[in-house]
């Protein structure tokens, strides 16, 4: 059975049509992350699985069950808000019990609920402050402990973690991760951050424009997306995405940065995606390659030496960020990043040779913006 | 001990250039514009300033002088200590005046309050035409005190007003006479006052509603609450600061009330709606007795201070309150 099932849904705001036809399914247990660049829809999309907002076309079924005319609050949901959204006048343990006391849940139940939630977070300490008291971590766990305290079938995060600061955000984080495998709860949480979505998912939904670009697991966002949108979004830094001539030749299929130029390269496109980019020989391309895909010269990318191409490029300028050194270069008249060991002195201006991973070479249609292969 | 004066005066070295470089670009400009630049602020703040004192300050302390003095009906400087304060403390007049007051102020605050949030709530609701009712609920405020007593004294008038029309419409029996019934009358100016300041009312409660973090709403409904719950335990206490403000301009409200009652039923039927601003206009410019009509006064500024001295205290402890939890 699906945790969550949602079918040809559409939604606008006036003339703005904001959700164009999403079609997404989770299984029980999944960490299902909605990301995407702001104004993408993806709140909006949490807002009508939550029933904040009504579907203009489509279906919404949570635990197989059609949810479209049911009330928020009797979708077997819970929800953890951007703002967190704490009752300002209410102590944490009124914040907490607030739902419980709602739905009429018994004192006693309420505060056998309270306890294992507030000893699962750590703020027993904090049940009796208001929460202009608290700092934004600990508002943050009481966020969490309001939807927590309730088991619903689905919890539903909005960006909880963007108003806090860097360290914090990395530490909620991996709380949050550690928490959906503890409990084994269903969550949809939307980010804008793509590595949060990338660290925490088990499924992505890459958003842009009210559609979904792709939905799949990160490792497939990551290696192999499906348009130009998500190689561009995902990662940090992104996916270099340059023009290229796919050309065929004895040896097989090859793309060619820069081609007719003097300092043109040649990349021999692995054999698996040979068959699939066949139709676009002889055509222009848009090639992606991951910038750790192209590392110092004597990396040697997986046991067959033949995925390791050599190239001579002029670096153009260097990042080290202390675990590695981001490194812009010109590659046959076009600027790609890539990424070396830290402890490789490159001289800007002067060409360096690398090596070049064509393992997870990327192939896009330039018309469609599609992957080819 | 001295301190070491060679760290203090080192750093301050660069600052100079910056009154330098100002005394250059003056010196660019002719001097008749900068005697203007000079004398324009003393002369746009000084006469106001001095205006007001003399108006509030000079004569609340004229006021207050005339109160312990043998004045009539022209000044009398001789000195009387309390008598006067006695004498109209002890007077019917006053007696009934703070009576209707409690019943008015009661009344009033506390109808206006809740018509005011009862409309705030309602248009709250996101019905169409919002902006158009709005105008409306506000519209009496914009109405002068003298305007809504004389149509409410024609409303209320049981041979013009509200009774003739419903008996005319076929309910003989039907009596509203508050207006001229002794024991009714102080509560068709709660009416009248009600119907004038409960769009005023409504806004402040509608400002602060639509301040409170449209994610609060969300999570209660989530939550399970109903939109009752959601208004009563959600966002009204988080408006609390707007109840104290209302509370406070109606009540200061309360207390200055003239006209309307002036115009509503001139203190009558008998002295049955006097209030302590007709007592002062009585005993002052009518009676002629200004030491009893400032002592009066004095008494009304006294009522006002207890309002406002303990709503600016709390003002005080919220921002101090605000800059320490940030």
């Amino acid at each position: 059975m699906s945790a969550l099932r949602i079918a040809r849904l559409r939604k606008r705001f006036g003339a703005q049509e904001v959700l164009k036809g999403i079609d997404l399914e989770i299984g029980s247990g999944e960490f299902l992350v909605l990301v995407g660049p702001s104004g993408c829809g993806k709140s909006t999309l949490l807002n009508v699985i939550a029933g904040l907002e009504k579907a203009g076309e489509g279906t919404v079924e949570i635990g197989g069950r059609v949810v479209n005319d049911v009330a928020p609050k009797d979708r077997d949901i819970a929800m953890v808000f951007q703002s967190y959204a704490l009752y300002p006048t209410m102590t944490v343990r009124q914040n907490i019990t607030f739902g419980m006391e709602c739905r009429r849940v018994p004192r006693p139940q309420q505060e056998e609920a309270l306890a294992r939630v507030a000893r699962l977070l750590q703020i027993e300490a904090l049940l009796n402050r208001k929460p202009s008291q608290l700092s934004g971590g600990q508002r943050q766990r009481v966020a969490m402990g309001r939807a927590l305290v309730r088991d619903p079938m689905l919890f539903l995060f909005d960006e909880p973690l963007s108003n806090l600061d860097a360290k914090l955000r990395v530490e909620m984080r991996m709380e949050i991760k550690q928490l959906h495998r503890r409990i084994g709860a269903t969550m949809v949480y939307v980010t804008h951050d793509q590595i949060e979505a990338m660290t925490m998912a088990t499924r992505i939904a890459v958003m842009h424009q009210g559609e979904v670009q792709q939905f799949a697991d990160p490792e497939t966002i990551y290696n192999r997306p499906a348009t130009l949108f998500v190689a561009r979004f995902m990662g940090a830094p992104p996916m270099n995405t340059v023009a290229a001539r796919l050309t065929g030749g004895a040896e097989g299929l090859a793309a060619i940065i820069g081609a007719g130029r003097p300092d043109e390269i040649r990349l021999p496109v692995p054999e698996e995606l040979a068959a699939r980019a066949g139709p676009f020989r002889d055509r222009e391309v848009v090639l992606g390659i991951r910038p750790e895909c192209i590392a110092e010269a004597d990396r040697r990318f997986g046991a067959d030496a033949r995925h390791s191409v050599p190239i001579e490029a002029p670096v153009e300028m260097t990042e080290p960020t202390g675990a590695e050194t981001i490194v812009l270069m010109r590659l046959g008249g076009e600027a790609l990043l890539g990424r070396v060991s830290p402890d490789i002195r490159l001289p800007v201006g002067a060409p360096a040779r690398f090596a070049l991973d064509t393992r997870k070479l990327c192939l896009f249609d330039p018309a469609t913006e599609r992957l080819i292969a | 001990m001295t301190p070491d004066p060679g760290p203090a005066t080192a750093p301050a070295a660069p600052a100079l250039d910056a009154p330098r470089a100002a005394a250059r670009r003056a010196a660019a400009r002719p001097a008749w514009r900068d005697a203007i630049g000079r004398w324009l602020p003393h002369l746009v703040l000084w006469p106001p300033l001095l205006v007001s004192v003399v108006h509030v300050l000079g004569f609340t302390g004229y006021t207050t002088w005339m109160s312990f003095t043998a004045s009539t009906l022209m000044p009398d400087y001789e000195w009387v200590g309390l008598r006067n304060y006695t004498a109209v403390l002890n007077s019917r007049n006053w007696q009934i005046a703070t009576d209707n007051l409690l019943i008015y102020g009661a009344g009033f605050v506390v109808l206006t309050t809740a018509l005011g949030l009862l409309l705030a709530v309602l248009i709250d609701q996101r019905v169409r035409g919002e902006n158009l009712f709005r105008t409306i609920y506000l519209y009496p405020m914009a109405v002068s005190f003298v305007v809504t007593g004389t149509v409410w004294a024609w409303l209320l008038n049981p041979s013009i007003g509200i009774q003739r029309l419903v008996r005319s419409m076929g309910w003989g029996g039907f009596r509203f006479d508050w207006l001229v019934d002794r024991e009714m009358a102080i509560y068709t100016i709660v009416i009248a006052g009600a119907w004038q300041a409960s769009g005023f009312a409504m806004a402040l409660f509608l400002a602060g509603i639509r301040s409170v973090d449209a994610d609060l709403y969300k999570a209660a409904q989530v939550d399970g609450a109903g939109p009752w719950r959601i208004y009563r335990r959600v966002v009204l206490p988080a408006i609390w600061p707007i109840f104290i403000a209302v509370l406070v301009i109606l009540l200061q409200y309360t207390i200055k009330t003239f006209d309307l009652v002036r115009a509503l039923t001139g203190g009558g039927p008998g002295i049955a709606t006097q209030l302590p601003a007709l007592v002062v206009y009585d005993l002052m410019f009518q009676r002629g007795l200004l030491g009893r009509g400032s002592a009066a006064a004095v008494m009304m500024l006294l009522s006002l201070l207890l309002v406002l001295v303990p709503y600016f205290g709390f003002m005080r402890w919220r921002r101090h309150r605000e800059a320490r939890h940030g």
